[in-house]
């Protein structure tokens, strides 16, 4: 369920020039949803950013983008307190081709946070979870000095 | 022009950097392919708009994931027989030195090609080939 709270907090964290990722920008991307721990970004069908220009389809790359984004979301929504994160790794199955003019929606759940990582997954589909563009699985590293402490018990699943 | 008939006179004139009129995406984030001796570079040109982390500064992960998936796809539509734009089916990308807003290189190896499924491995640098800032392992289909 909505953190109304928490999603105010980071959109207005959002709304200022200075914290705005240019490439989020570019990709017109989007905060839908927060709650601790977990984070829904969306972006547009642009057909500039497709990897085929004959069928349209999205490149890998944006989608690897969006779910980065929603990993990243999850992960500063899992934190107690602001902390700067690093993604270490991100391994992806594409389970089917984005369909051309549809918005891609990714999901973000961080599931575990630890003195120094956090583990993510992610969902990225059109309109229905149930019916997957594709999967992704990511660790996060905590780069600042000290390690941030977080509700445990909402944030696992 | 169609997707295979790009790929086919691209692999034909053996000019790979045509492959990008075929890749929208390529345009769009600024990509371009240099071919030496049959191993194809693929070089993202500095651009502000590749930012992810506004305070470092620092490349989008999702840039550096998508310049590595497209050198692993240019190397194996150059390697391959057929005429086919090579699909992802999936990759694993690790983050290893946080990246400059500069230009960045690409460089992908096909380790295992199957006659429908290539394993390939790429990496990409700034400056410094020997540090890599991000490698990436995938499986792409060859359909």
């Amino acid at each position: 369920m909505t953190d109304h709270a928490l999603m105010q907090q980071i959109l207005a964290f959002r709304a200022k020039p200075e914290n705005q990722s240019p490439h989020g920008n570019f990709l017109g991307l989007e905060v839908l949803d927060i709650e601790r721990g977990k984070g829904v970004v969306r972006i547009p069908y642009n057909a500039a950013l497709a990897g085929n220009a004959t069928t349209g389809v999205l490149h890998g790359g944006v989608i690897t983008t969006v779910l980065d984004a929603a990993c990243g979301i999850s992960v500063i929504t899992a934190l107690a307190q602001r902390a700067p994160i690093a993604t270490l790794d991100l391994r992806i199955d594409y389970l089917k081709p984005a369909t051309p003019g549809q918005p891609v929606t990714a999901a973000g759940h961080c599931y575990k946070v630890t003195r120094n990582i956090c583990f993510v997954r992610a969902l990225a589909y059109h309109l229905d979870p149930e019916d997957p563009i594709a999967n992704c699985t990511a660790t996060f590293m905590l780069t600042g000095a000290q390690s941030a402490e977080t509700g445990k018990s909402e944030s696992a699943r | 022009m169609s997707i295979v008939e790009l790929v086919r006179r691209a692999r034909e004139s053996n000019d790979f950097g045509a492959l990008a009129a075929g890749i929208p995406y390529m345009k769009a984030l600024d990509m371009h392919v240099h071919e030496a001796a049959g191993c194809l570079t693929v070089e993202l040109r500095a651009a502000a708009l590749h930012t992810g982390n506004p305070w470092l500064p620092a490349l989008h992960g999702g840039v550096i994931g998508g310049l590595l998936e497209t050198a692993a796809i240019v190397q194996l539509a150059h390697d391959q027989d057929g005429d086919s734009l090579p699909k992802p089916i999936n990759v694993t990308i690790d983050y290893l030195r946080s990246g400059r807003i500069e230009t960045t290189w690409a460089r992908a190896q096909v380790t295992k090609h199957g006659r429908r499924v290539a394993n390939v491995q790429a990496s990409c640098w700034q400056g410094d080939a020997e540090k890599p800032i991000a490698t990436l392992v995938g499986h792409f289909l060859m359909s």
